[in-house]
């Protein structure tokens, strides 16, 4: 009986294995926490913060502390919501996010924690950044006015790809998505179309060109069933 | 401005092989490369990442995050204003706009013959002495709208800055109050040879117990992180001196390196006979490079010496030397892992803790990070003994702190005062006029009201790494928490989403306020965000950036009720605002052309 350890998160027992931070083992018992650059293939981030947790009552990101036996953690608190609700709005002020004209809509991960957090309006005053959209390579388009600065595809790229394509640059607001070439075009990069890092953006600023529409708006995957659930089927699955 | 082909990359090349093309320096050479034409051309940064083995995106993650790191052409003399609420305070903007209208040019412009640039900066810790400038990165202390006509003339006629009357940048100590520290003798090796006598065992015994803790603020507990490090595994360890006093307010560290060097330098070298680092760095911010130099020559002095160098007074073993890494204008670099990113040529984001920076710090090794005025503070312990300085100060605050006073005080300037000392006392010493707050510990830190005037300065108090800027009856503290407010909007790294989003939201509801648009309204929102932001902010940054507007909001009400728009609510949009380019391209600025909704 006592060969695996637990924490408590939200009441609930939750088991895990020495190494893993409170995120990778709620998520991997099918508990599921907001998250939004995390990865489980890729080392922590801990910038987009909506995985901020109370940890016997001090506050911390989940996908950055490890778990430790014991541990009492509170996520599913109306408090906590409060506080992820106002980063969602935050992330939706900052960039520019139409929905309705998005094809990444259905399958984003912004916007989908948007209604599972029941965020009803983006509240703030919009920044509308203006950022040049890159077209120039024949497989992707990237729009970074819709880049939540996540790093998801500066990690992909110099992590599983081996090809180092992306850099965050700039400070503050003014922090951007920079592409690895002497023209800071994405064509004259050796990015392709397989990298792990044309599939990893949460949002719709990385999309494979042609594929827009090919599952139709109202069967994508947050469509049919909202982005916790999915994560508390997943587990489901697997066992 | 195209100079001929070839010329630029040797000078490049000298700059590159100076520093080994290593990619750990990149701060330091882009500081250097920028030397050659005033910028930083797309070229160069193509030669960089070629030289250093890296991708151009990356040499742009470093540039584009500090301040002073330009990717457009500037002028041959670039003067940047000190924008602090004390040099707000002594009237800069007005020397500024005067300075504007002589060369006739517009904020962050270059004039049209490519002569100067005329723009803001973050405090250049000269408060006690300002209002400040900085002309090519070297500071000017007192300017007046008749050293600002001299500087005029100065820069029309072509003189380098190498040729400008030295009184310009005379910069004083204004030492007001010495106590145990700035009023002692110290005879460079005194301390080492106390240390060397005891051994470093012992010597850590006595650091431990008299209980100092840092003065950059957060108050560890010094001989705690010595030892850490010193226990850490690893084959190479390294002892870091914080001197990227940025906080808003603070300029003690300044004092501290141009008056009290060899304290600093030996403090670095009794934390490395401890924990057995043989390197030693200190991160100078940008904004202090006229220390650079005569830094440097100490060195040189101390290695002669033997005080530096290799068998340090003769002990076989010990060695331990000392180099300058310089900021570039980035206050965040003032958090340690974040000046650990910096010293390793990246842009400065606080690293995720744990692991701590005396366990994986600088190259992934141990490393101790230390304010300059704690590693003065140890040079004491080790002439004195642990026990005669935990006499001093208070139980949980042991010793002196250095204050740096500004603002309405009749003697702006440097106090050492004994850990405990009642805020009334520092004003009274100072000669405070008529104060109605104290900003304590700079931006960051706390606001108190005449009723707070009898609290101490301690860390189980008030604490504070050093700044006390002084507001009079007359002042609106609704204006100095605005410039904070920008302050940390211009600052924030932007890493994560609270403080980067947060503090630009913070910075654009108090400007709504200060334009006559804000209602009650506002004031909730500012409270929220700044509880948002202090819950998820991934550093202490984002943590304290709304701590000025909630205490003035909660103080000093009335001056912000005095802007508010009658109303419940106001939208953020401002439909004459939005009118201003239709009214530029029609060329008309006439009343009919506004709407007027002040009501």
């Amino acid at each position: 009986m006592t060969d695996f350890e637990t924490f408590l998160l939200d009441g609930r027992p939750v088991r895990f294995t020495r190494g893993q931070t409170i995120l990778e083992a709620a998520l991997a018992a099918g508990h599921y926490i907001p998250n939004l650059c995390h990865h489980p293939e890729f080392r922590p981030h801990g910038s987009c913060k909506l995985c901020t947790v109370k940890v016997n009552g001090r506050l911390g990101a989940a996908c950055t502390v490890k778990a430790m036996p014991g541990q009492e953690v509170a996520s599913d608190t109306p408090e906590l919501n409060g506080t992820r609700r106002v980063l969602l709005q935050m992330l939706f002020v900052e960039g520019s996010h139409f929905c309705p004209g998005c094809e990444k809509s259905g399958a984003c991960k912004l916007q989908a924690l948007a209604y599972d957090l029941e965020m009803l309006t983006p509240h703030f005053e919009h920044f509308y950044p203006s950022r040049p959209i890159d077209a120039s390579h024949p497989d992707v388009l990237i729009d970074f006015n819709r880049c939540i600065m996540c790093e998801l595809c500066v990690r992909a790229s110099r992590e599983v790809d081996g090809k180092n394509v992306f850099a965050l640059a700039g400070r503050g607001t003014a922090s951007h998505v920079v592409i690895n070439s002497a023209s800071g075009k994405l064509v004259d990069t050796d990015f392709a179309l397989s990298d792990k890092a044309a599939h990893v953006c949460p949002v719709g600023a990385i999309l494979p060109k042609r594929v827009g529409f090919a599952v139709p708006i109202g069967e994508r995957l947050y469509d049919v069933d909202s982005i916790s659930t999915q994560a508390e089927k997943r587990v489901g699955e697997e066992v | 401005m195209t100079k001929a082909a070839g010329h630029h990359p040797t000078e490049l090349d000298v700059v590159l092989a100076r520093h080994g093309r290593d990619r750990l320096r990149l701060v330091q050479i882009l500081r250097e490369a920028q030397e050659i034409e005033g910028w930083i051309p797309p070229e160069t940064v193509a030669a960089i990442a070629r030289a250093l083995d890296i991708g151009v995106g990356e040499v742009e993650s470093t540039l584009e995050f500090y301040s002073f790191f330009y990717r457009r052409p500037r002028g041959a003399y670039v003067v940047l204003f000190s924008d602090n609420i004390t040099d707000r305070m002594l009237g800069n903007r007005s020397i500024f706009d005067h300075l504007a209208r002589r060369f006739g040019v517009r904020r962050g412009e270059v004039s049209s013959d490519g002569l100067v640039s005329l723009d803001y900066c973050s405090c250049t810790g000269l408060c006690d002495q300002g209002p400040a400038i900085l002309v090519n990165g070297v500071a000017i202390p007192k300017m007046t709208l008749a050293r600002a006509d001299q500087i005029h003339d100065l820069i029309r006629s072509k003189v380098p800055i190498t040729a400008w009357p030295k009184e310009f940048f005379q910069i004083d100590h204004n030492i007001r109050r010495a106590d145990m520290l700035l009023g002692s003798p110290f005879v460079p090796g005194s301390a080492l040879k106390a240390a060397i006598a005891m051994g470093p065992e012992a010597f850590l015994v006595e650091v431990k117990r008299s209980n100092l803790r840092g003065r950059g603020g957060a108050g560890f507990t010094t001989g705690v992180k010595w030892e850490a490090a010193k226990k850490a595994q690893g084959d190479e360890r390294f002892i870091v001196c914080n001197a990227d006093e940025g906080e808003p307010g603070t300029f003690k560290d300044r004092v501290l390196m141009q008056y009290y060097p060899e304290r600093v330098i030996e403090g670095m070298a009794l934390a490395g006979f401890v924990t057995g680092a043989r390197s030693g760095l200190i991160y100078l911010r940008g904004e202090y490079l006229y220390l650079k130099t005569p830094l440097e020559e100490k060195f040189a002095e101390l290695r002669a010496g033997r005080l530096l160098g290799r068998n340090i007074l003769g002990v076989e073993g010990f060695d331990f030397d000392v180099e300058i890494h310089m900021g570039a204008g980035a206050y965040i670099c003032g958090e340690e892992t974040a000046l650990i990113e910096s010293l390793e040529g990246k842009a400065g984001r606080p690293r995720i803790r744990p692991p701590f920076p005396v366990v994986c710090g600088y190259k992934n090794k141990p490393t101790v990070v230390n304010n300059v005025e704690t590693l003065c503070k140890v040079t004491e312990i080790a002439l004195q003994g642990g026990a005669t300085y935990e006499g001093y100060g208070t139980k949980q605050s042991t010793g002196t702190k250095i204050l740096s006073v500004s603002g309405d005080v009749e003697r702006p300037g440097i106090y050492e005062f004994p850990f405990g000392v009642r805020v009334n006392q520092v004003l009274d010493e100072a000669g405070a006029r008529n104060p109605k707050a104290v900003q304590i510990s700079g931006a960051s830190g706390a606001c108190l009201g005449i009723r707070e005037f009898g609290r101490r300065v301690a860390f189980e108090d008030v604490p504070t790494a050093g700044a006390f800027m002084v507001f009079g009856e007359d002042r609106d503290m609704f204006e100095v928490a605005r410039n904070f407010a920008h302050f940390f909007a211009h600052e924030s790294c932007g890493f994560c989403t609270p403080c980067r989003v947060g503090t630009a939201i913070q910075a654009k509801l108090m400007d709504k306020i200060a334009n006559g648009h804000g209602t009650q309204y506002e004031m909730a929102e500012l409270t929220h965000l700044r509880e948002v932001m202090r819950a998820g902010s991934h550093c202490g940054l984002g943590q304290t950036a709304g701590a000025a507007i909630a205490d003035t909001i909660g103080k000093f009400r009335e001056d912000y009720e005095k802007r508010l728009a009658h109303k419940d609510f106001e939208p953020a949009f401002d439909l004459d605002a939005a009118l201003a380019r239709a009214r530029s391209v029609s060329g008309r600025d006439d009343a009919a052309s506004h709407i007027l909704d002040h009501a």
